[in-house]
C-alpha cells in the first residue's frame, strides 16, 4: 500500500490541498480494497452499491457508512485472534456503544498519528499536566470510558498529571494550589473535555469570583457542544470564560470521533478545525450530496488509519462549514472547517456529555 | 596471563547502579519479579503494562534518572530493551 503508506509517513501539514488530493484518493482506494478484501460485509456493501473498488475515485464518491453502523454490527477487516482490543464509545444509559475493533498495528498507528497532530500545535516537549476531571475516571482498567481513553491518550503530551477535581467533581483545591504553586508560572498544559470544563472549573471559579493564575497554560478539550450548546455557550464565550477565571489565553478544541480515533483534527489560533494529511472531510446536504464550501451540511469524516475495520469513511450526526483550503491565517496549509453541533433529531452522544450531573 | 584471569572467566560486574534503577522502575510500576524482564517484557505483554501502566512506567523512569522524554519517545518505548535504547539519548549509561 505505498500511497497510504507514504501519506502515513509525512508531517500533519506538509501538504496543500491540491498535493494532497490526488494521494488521499489513491490512499483511500488501496484502504478501500483491504476493507472490501477482509471484510465480508463491507465487501457486500461495496457490490449493493454497484461500487468498484478496482477503479480511481474522487474523495467525495467512496462509499460512506453511517457512524451509528458500528453500534448495530461489529465489522472488522481482521482475524479474531489478531484484535488487540475493542474499543467502545460511551454508553450513556439507553444508547448502544459502537465497538470499534482493533489489532495491534492499527492501535499503534493511532496513537503515532494523534502524537503528530498535537505535537505541531503544542510542541514536542511534555509540560506539567493539569486535567480537569476527577482521578477516578480513569481508575477502573476494566471498564474504559471514552473519557477515560481521551485523558489518557492526552496524557503522554504531559508529565506528572495533577487532576483538578475530586471525585465528586468539586474543586480540588489541595491539589490545585500545590499544583499552581508549583507551576503557575511556566507553561502548564491542561485537558478536559468541553462540558467538564464548563461545568467543573469555569463557572465554580466564577461563582467564588477566583481568579487563578494559569496565563502560561494551553488548554485542549474536545467532547462535543450539545450541552452547552443548550446554555449557549459557544466556542467565544468558553474562551472568555477560560480567560476570566485564569487567564487562559491558548484553548484548542479539537474534533473526532471514537470511530477515528487518532485522527483528530484541531482548532487552531485562529478558531479554524484543520485536516491533517491523514483524514478529511466532506460536508453534505439532506440529500447526502456534497455541498461547495461555505454550505452548512452533515460532516462526512475520512481517515487513513482505520485499517483492522472499515470505518474509514464515516457519515456523522454533525453539522459544519467548511471554511477554506490553505488560506488559514495561522499558515497551516489544508481544509479548514468550523462544527456547528449535532444535526436536529440525531440521537445525542459526545463523550463528555456523558456525564449527567450530580 | 593466568588462565583464571583471562576475561572469559572474570565474574561478572555487578549490576550497575543506573541498570538497577532502570529495572526497578519496571519491577515497582508493574509488580513482576526479575525474570519477567529477562525475556524482554513488552508493552500490552501483560495486563499490567497497559496505557495506564504505561505512563506510571514512564514517571517512574524520569523520576529515577531526573529526565523528562519527549512525547514521541513515550509512544516508541515498546519494551525493555527498546527503552534502553530511548533512556540512553538521555544520557543514562545504563
Amino acid at each position: 500500500m505505498a500511497e497510504l503508506d507514504d501519506l502515513l509517513a509525512r508531517d500533519p501539514f506538509a501538504l496543500s490541498s491540491a498535493d494532497k488530493a490526488p494521494l488521499f484518493a489513491a490512499a483511500l482506494g488501496q484502504l478501500t480494497r483491504h476493507h472490501r478484501d477482509h471484510c465480508a460485509d463491507y465487501a457486500r456493501i461495496l457490490d449493493v452499491l454497484g461500487f468498484d473498488a478496482d477503479r480511481s475515485h474522487a474523495i467525495e464518491d467512496f462509499p460512506f457508512l453511517p457512524a451509528r453502523l458500528f453500534k448495530l454490527r461489529r465489522l472488522q477487516s481482521v482475524a479474531d485472534d489478531q484484535v488487540h482490543k475493542v474499543l467502545t464509545s460511551s454508553g450513556t444509559s439507553g444508547q448502544a456503544p459502537s465497538r470499534i475493533v482493533l489489532d495491534a498495528a492499527t492501535a499503534s498507528l493511532q496513537t503515532k498519528v494523534l502524537t503528530r497532530i498535537v505535537g505541531d500545535f503544542i510542541g514536542r516537549s511534555r509540560l506539567p499536566m493539569l486535567v480537569v476531571d476527577a482521578p477516578g475516571t480513569v481508575k477502573n482498567r476494566n471498564s474504559f470510558s471514552a473519557r477515560a481513553a481521551g485523558i489518557l491518550g492526552f496524557s503522554m503530551f504531559g508529565r506528572n498529571p495533577t487532576y483538578a477535581l475530586t471525585d465528586d467533581m468539586e474543586l480540588d483545591w489541595d491539589s490545585l494550589d500545590r499544583f499552581l504553586a508549583a507551576h503557575g508560572d511556566g507553561p502548564v498544559l491542561m485537558f478536559g473535555f468541553t462540558f467538564m470544563v464548563w461545568q467543573c472549573f469555569v463557572e465554580p471559579l466564577r461563582r467564588m469570583g477566583r481568579r487563578l493564575n494559569l496565563d502560561q497554560a494551553v488548554l485542549i478539550h474536545g467532547g462535543g457542544w450539545k450541552k452547552l450548546a443548550d446554555q449557549a455557550v459557544d466556542d467565544a464565550g468558553f474562551k472568555a470564560g477560560l480567560a476570566q477565571v485564569g487567564g487562559i489565553g491558548r484553548v484548542h478544541n479539537y474534533y473526532g470521533m471514537v470511530e477515528q480515533t487518532g485522527s483528530i483534527f484541531m482548532q487552531c489560533a485562529a478558531g479554524r478545525l484543520h485536516c491533517p494529511v491523514f483524514s478529511d472531510i466532506v460536508i453534505r446536504d439532506a440529500h447526502l450530496a456534497p455541498v461547495p464550501d461555505g454550505q452548512r451540511g452533515l460532516v462526512q469524516l475520512v481517515s487513513l488509519l482505520p485499517k483492522s475495520y472499515p470505518g474509514h469513511v464515516l457519515l456523522s450526526e454533525d453539522e459544519g462549514t467548511i471554511i477554506g483550503a490553505d488560506d488559514c491565517p495561522c499558515g497551516r496549509p489544508g481544509k479548514t472547517f468550523t462544527i456547528h453541533g449535532r444535526a436536529a433529531m440525531a440521537e445525542i452522544r459526545g463523550c463528555s456529555d456523558t456525564y449527567g450531573g450530580k | 596471563m593466568p588462565f583464571e584471569k583471562l576475561p572469559l572467566w572474570k565474574e561478572s560486574p555487578a549490576m550497575s547502579e543506573s541498570l538497577q534503577k532502570y529495572d526497578n522502575a519496571f519491577l515497582e510500576t508493574f509488580s513482576v519479579d526479575a525474570a519477567a524482564l529477562a525475556g524482554d517484557l513488552a508493552y500490552n505483554s501483560i495486563p499490567e503494562w497497559d496505557s495506564i501502566g504505561h505512563m506510571n512506567l514512564m514517571g517512574a523512569l524520569e523520576d529515577a534518572f531526573d529526565i523528562a522524554l519527549e512525547t514521541d519517545d513515550i509512544v516508541e518505548f515498546s519494551s525493555y530493551s527498546k527503552g534502553k535504547e530511548i533512556v540512553a539519548k538521555y544520557g543514562v549509561v545504563l
